[in-house]
């Protein structure tokens, strides 16, 4: 634990008391190259509440932090926004050292944190739209199911205008700054595009009616106080702007070509596809999986036009390292692609194939018939590649801004 | 007409209002949902769907 941790002020009565992780690297499969928070919040209303808590290991840092401000003891109230163990990891004890007088969740989440926890049986399930007095101010609730979990709610205080969002609208990103205002805008847009595509991506129509229906609230939002990274007190704008882009899934000229290789012959077809796509005025990403995270392909398709996956044949399958992007890229369900696929092979060369349905399955409009080499390619199959990609390239939206 | 409950997220497909947004009008009974219907919320298929009122 940090030792002299103490809690940040957001603003007057709300307080950042979570735990910040420089270690993580590997979160389920999401490469954290930055780390993260766990955030948790402190509300210093005639009810003091707390709102969400950390991953169980990071559980005294919490407590240290609420210490500064106020016995947790004290606690009258605790939220739980969201079930994963991330934010409800430190829940039970919280619950036993504290005994609150009230703990709320979703009916869901109430329902998921009994699975989660067994014998957990004090939670109070809180309905979409219900408001809970704390004395002097109060809080609303608002469900929001499966963005990104069926518990997943966002609570709002008005009287200070912040909106405890849980997972929606945050980011991995391990910082000492508290605020979007205090960190570089690029970094930002990064990490939170990262988390978008690899959390809430596959919820996307949910987060259009999502950002409708907040729209509709008329809110005074003055903070978005998220369960991961800075809390937003800049503008909240970008980010909802960038929620609203995002969720669109609109296609742009930007293609990737996602691979591997085994002997360099795959690699060359990427290449030659890679340059006809540019030749074709595509904006080209070469992701050779042997330096490429699942999670920063999926980062990259995210704002992405057009998928193209290259795999060799071993042992009469695709290439492991393949199946694993596409598997995970699948369940992301990303929109409006178009894309080919192509792979080198020795004898019997299934690959290609396998890699073609999967990509159907995905809802990718294949363009053009996949290109296939039996063992290294020659100056006609890089022709061929290079001819696929400017195929791809024709298939694309025109661009925008300089109407390719 | 019926409500039906999905097991996995909590959500509620009500006959009155139906999934118009998924090609299903107000007013369709649970029966006449398409069996290739899914939840709207998780994708959970009609085979995950209970019964509450």
């Amino acid at each position: 634990m940090a030792h002299g941790a103490k809690a940040v002020e957001i603003t007057k009565d709300a307080y950042w008391v979570g735990a910040v992780d420089w270690t993580i690297r590997d979160f389920h499969g999401y490469l954290t190259a930055r780390g993260t928070t766990y955030n948790a919040y402190l509300v210093m209303a005639d009810k003091i509440t707390l709102i969400d808590t950390v991953k169980k290991p990071f559980g005294a840092e919490m407590l240290a932090r609420i210490a500064s401000v106020v016995d947790p003891g004290r606690i009258d109230c605790v939220v739980s926004n969201h079930a994963e163990m991330d934010h409800s990891g430190f829940l039970p004890e919280v619950i036993a050292a504290v005994q609150p007088q009230t703990v709320i969740a979703s009916s869901m989440g109430a329902k998921v944190l009994a699975r989660h926890f067994h014998g957990l049986t004090e939670v109070r399930a809180v309905k979409d739209g219900e408001t809970l007095s704390l004395g002097n101010m109060s809080l609303n609730f608002v469900e929001t199911r499966m963005l990104h979990w069926p518990d997943s709610m966002f609570t709002y205080l008005p009287d200070r205008g912040v909106l405890f969002s849980q997972d929606a609208l945050g980011m991995h990103l391990a910082s000492s700054e508290r605020f979007d205002d205090e960190i570089d805008d690029h970094v930002l847009e990064w990490e939170a595009a990262k988390y978008y595509a690899n959390i809430l991506l596959p919820f996307s129509p949910l987060v259009q009616k999502l950002l409708q229906r907040l729209g509709g609230m008329n809110l005074d939002l003055q903070f978005i106080a998220t369960d991961h990274g800075p809390v937003w007190r800049k503008d909240q704008g970008w980010i909802l702007d960038l929620y609203d882009k995002w969720s669109r899934q609109e296609p742009t000229r930007k293609v990737l070509v996602v691979y591997d290789t085994m002997w360099g012959s795959t690699a060359k077809m990427a290449e030659a596809i890679g340059e006809g796509l540019q030749q074709g005025g595509a904006c080209v990403k070469l992701l050779p999986l042997s330096a490429s995270h699942r999670s920063d392909v999926a980062t990259e398709l995210l704002d992405a036009g057009g998928l193209v996956v290259g795999s060799p044949t071993i042992n009469s399958n695709m290439f492991p390292t393949v199946a694993d992007v596409l598997y995970y890229l699948r369940g992301l369900k990303r929109q409006n692609l178009v894309g080919t696929c192509f792979g080198s092979h020795g004898w019997s060369g299934e690959a290609v194939g396998q890699v073609a349905d999967i990509m159907r399955d995905m809802k990718v409009h294949m363009i053009g018939e996949p290109v296939k080499c039996q063992w290294v390619p020659d100056e006609a199959v890089l022709d061929q590649c290079y001819a696929a990609g400017l195929q791809v390239a024709e298939a694309l939206p025109p661009c925008r801004e300089c109407a390719v | 007409m019926k409500s039906y409950e999905c097991n996995l997220c909590g959500y509620v497909y009500d006959p009155a209002q139906g999934d118009p947004d998924n090609g299903v009008p107000a007013g369709t009974a649970w029966e006449d949902v398409p069996e290739d219907w899914v939840c709207p919320l998780c994708g959970a298929g009609k085979e995950d769907f209970t019964q509450i009122a």
